[in-house]
């Protein structure tokens, strides 16, 4: 009994070490190790500096005729929106007005935003479908409609990360809420000064579905 | 829409002539007008008593009654291009309690419902981690879980009310939010999976649908309190949440919480994704844009009544609300019968949980004049939630995102209610 006793002591204790040497590296012991192959296809993000962009190239000449086959049937040969499908091009100085109108050229910070997105989600409905090359001739397309590049100038995995955008500097960090005024938790309960004439009726405007009109 | 109400009419008329009216001559009009049959009520027996109704097994997964047809998301047609990217609105008026059923839940899509069977799916973790890993849906159960309710709000929430009142109903204006309780596996947890090298500080967040979304999360907040969920009120997720898993970021912007999530990448910059650059980005009236915006601030609205739930009758009736905060729990919330001028506090129910909804209500007697209802929400942290004039005057008003303001719901003397601006 003794020498069971203490075999069981031991093998408790080896299963506790082996356990533990396990936490220094995987706690859990699940999962499988990627591997490269499996990692690369998964992997498309390409970040501001260019990190990720995949080896390939493009000028707007040859871009134009793939975005008129690939991307103007939604966007306009030009780059202008059909219908509600969003406008890409145009917009400059418009940011500040009632009316802003935010495209890959007056708003978008950083080429690479361009790049990664045409990439994983377009064309619509046909993610992922373009290849490398034609998806600079698109950008490239695009940033020459918006006066960024020249339409010969060649974009590349080696200078996607060095286009300068037009509002590259018009984001604002860190977020500043909360940035009303602090009520510390105690605002007015009775007699309050605020305006309670009504300027506005949501029913004037007429634009809420037919079911929910009452 | 308009067919789909329809359908719904001549549903109802089927069911109730069927129940004797019919053979009284009415149209289906006047069915519509919640007329009770008088075969049905005392001292007479109700048809559904003389019957034998249906056995078990005739809806093996159970739904809601028949009656309550018309609770249904609802979307608004000439907001978006096409269906597959767009989003309808949760039916805050016709819910009760905190939680919101699954079926019911909001739906915010940029490339569809992506449609994954289990044995396909796996779940990537690459970067700046010790080892790069795959987990299979399996894999990820067998992790610790973690069982919680949190509130999922789109930042465009109330997004077309910044300039004046537009949308006349509590769903279009406030039912971009819904609440379930999330079971799954905290992101730290995997983290001890695969290691961290030193250098890892922000996290790229990617779904596998056709939109392939992708977010830049900072690693404090992963390390904190996010969850890759599978279940949703105790059941799988729905398709439309992101089955068969979805990121849990409680309290931040709804688009960070990357449904059919297929990878997380860790790295040491953000990753600038069209989503929190050209999207999701504050606009100000000077033209520049507040971006990494991502705390959804406390809020609250009266869902009843409301402008699809119209005071029907003179008396008691019992104010009823919801109110949220993604910096925590809620502290009070006050309710205004004058527009602002004079408030009472509203009774809060249990439970009250952090960054979930909370349920309040306080009864009002309505002798048939002109009310302007408001409810004010304050957090634990004691942000009192504003007035739509205290946001515009610091961001003006083609933000988009992020409008948490006080609303106003004016009940007319016939008993009417409208989605009003007060200024």
């Amino acid at each position: 009994m003794l020498d069971l006793g203490k075999y069981i002591i031991f093998s408790l204790l080896s299963i506790f070490f082996s356990i533990s040497s396990f936490s220094e590296t995987r706690k859990f012991n699940i999962g499988k190790i990627a591997t490269k192959q499996e990692v690369a296809g998964w992997d498309i993000d390409i970040r501001p500096d260019g990190l990720g962009a995949p080896k390939g190239s493009g000028d707007a000449l040859s871009g134009e005729e793939v975005y008129a086959e690939r991307c103007a049937s939604c966007h306009g040969d030009f780059g202008e929106g059909i219908d509600r499908w969003p406008e890409l091009v145009g917009g400059s100085g418009t940011l500040s007005s009632h009316d802003p109108v935010k495209t890959t050229g007056s708003y978008w910070p950083y080429a690479s935003t361009i790049y990664d997105y045409v990439y994983r989600s377009m064309p619509f409905g046909e993610a992922q479908s373009l290849t490398y090359d034609e998806t600079y001739k698109i950008v490239a397309y695009l940033l020459n409609m918006n006066d960024i590049i020249d339409e010969d100038f060649t974009l590349s995995n080696e200078n996607i990360g060095k286009i300068k955008m037009p509002n590259r500097n018009g984001f604002l960090l860190p977020d500043p809420r909360p940035d009303v005024k602090n009520l510390n938790g105690n605002p007015c309960m009775k007699n309050c000064n605020t305006p309670t004439k009504i300027i506005g009726k949501a029913r004037d405007i007429d634009v809420t579905p037919e079911d929910e009109k009452s | 829409m308009a067919k789909e109400k329809k359908d719904i009419i001549s549903r109802r008329s089927v069911i109730k002539a069927g129940v004797g009216l019919g053979a009284l001559g009415l149209s289906s009009k006047s069915l519509l007008a919640k007329e009770a049959n008088n075969k049905n009520l005392p001292p007479n027996v109700p048809e559904w008593t003389e019957t034998l109704g249906d056995g078990v097994d005739v809806n093996p997964y159970g739904m809601p009654s028949e009656f309550e047809s018309n609770v249904i998301r609802r979307n608004v047609e000439w907001l978006t291009a096409s269906t597959e990217s767009s989003v309808n609105f949760t039916p805050l008026q016709d819910l009760e309690g905190i939680v919101t059923p699954n079926g019911l839940c909001f739906e915010r899509h940029h490339g569809g419902t992506a449609i994954i069977n289990p044995v396909d799916y796996r779940l990537m973790i690459n970067g700046l981690v010790d080892r790069e890993m795959i987990f299979t849906l399996d894999d990820l159960k067998r992790f610790p879980q973690v069982n919680k309710f949190y509130f999922l709000e789109c930042a465009a929430n109330g997004g077309m009310e910044w300039k004046g009142s537009q949308l006349n109903g509590c769903q279009y204006t406030f039912g971009m939010v819904h609440n379930v309780q999330y079971t799954g596996v905290k992101l730290s947890d995997l983290i001890q999976e695969t290691g961290l090298k030193n250098n890892a500080k922000w996290v790229l967040a990617e779904g596998s649908d056709s939109s392939g979304m992708t977010r830049s999360i900072p690693i404090e907040k992963i390390k904190d309190d996010c969850i890759i969920a599978w279940a949703m009120n105790g059941e799988a997720l729905r398709p439309e949440q992101g089955y068969p898993i979805r990121l849990v970021v409680p309290g931040w912007e709804g688009n960070m919480w990357v449904k059919w999530l297929r990878r997380i990448e860790f790295g040491d910059k953000p990753y600038m994704t069209r989503e929190e650059t050209s999207k999701y980005t504050d606009l100000l009236s000077d033209g520049k844009a507040r971006m990494f915006t991502w705390v959804m601030d406390a809020k609250s609205v009266i869902t009843s009544p409301c402008p699809e739930k119209p005071v029907l009758q003179k008396g008691i009736h019992q104010i009823r609300g919801l109110a949220w905060s993604g910096r925590g729990k809620i502290k009070r919330v006050d309710v205004s019968l004058d527009g602002g001028k004079n408030w009472k506090t509203a009774q809060l129910h249990s439970p009250v949980l952090e960054k979930s909804l909370t349920r309040f209500t306080i009864p009002f007697e309505w002798n048939g004049e002109e009310i302007l209802l408001q409810s004010r929400a304050i957090d634990e942290t004691n942000y009192v939630q504003p007035t739509i004039k205290e946001l515009q005057n610091i961001r003006g008003v083609n933000s988009i995102y992020h409008n948490n303001s006080i609303a106003t719901w004016l009940i007319s003397k016939n008993g009417k209610v409208d989605n009003v601006r007060l200024g």
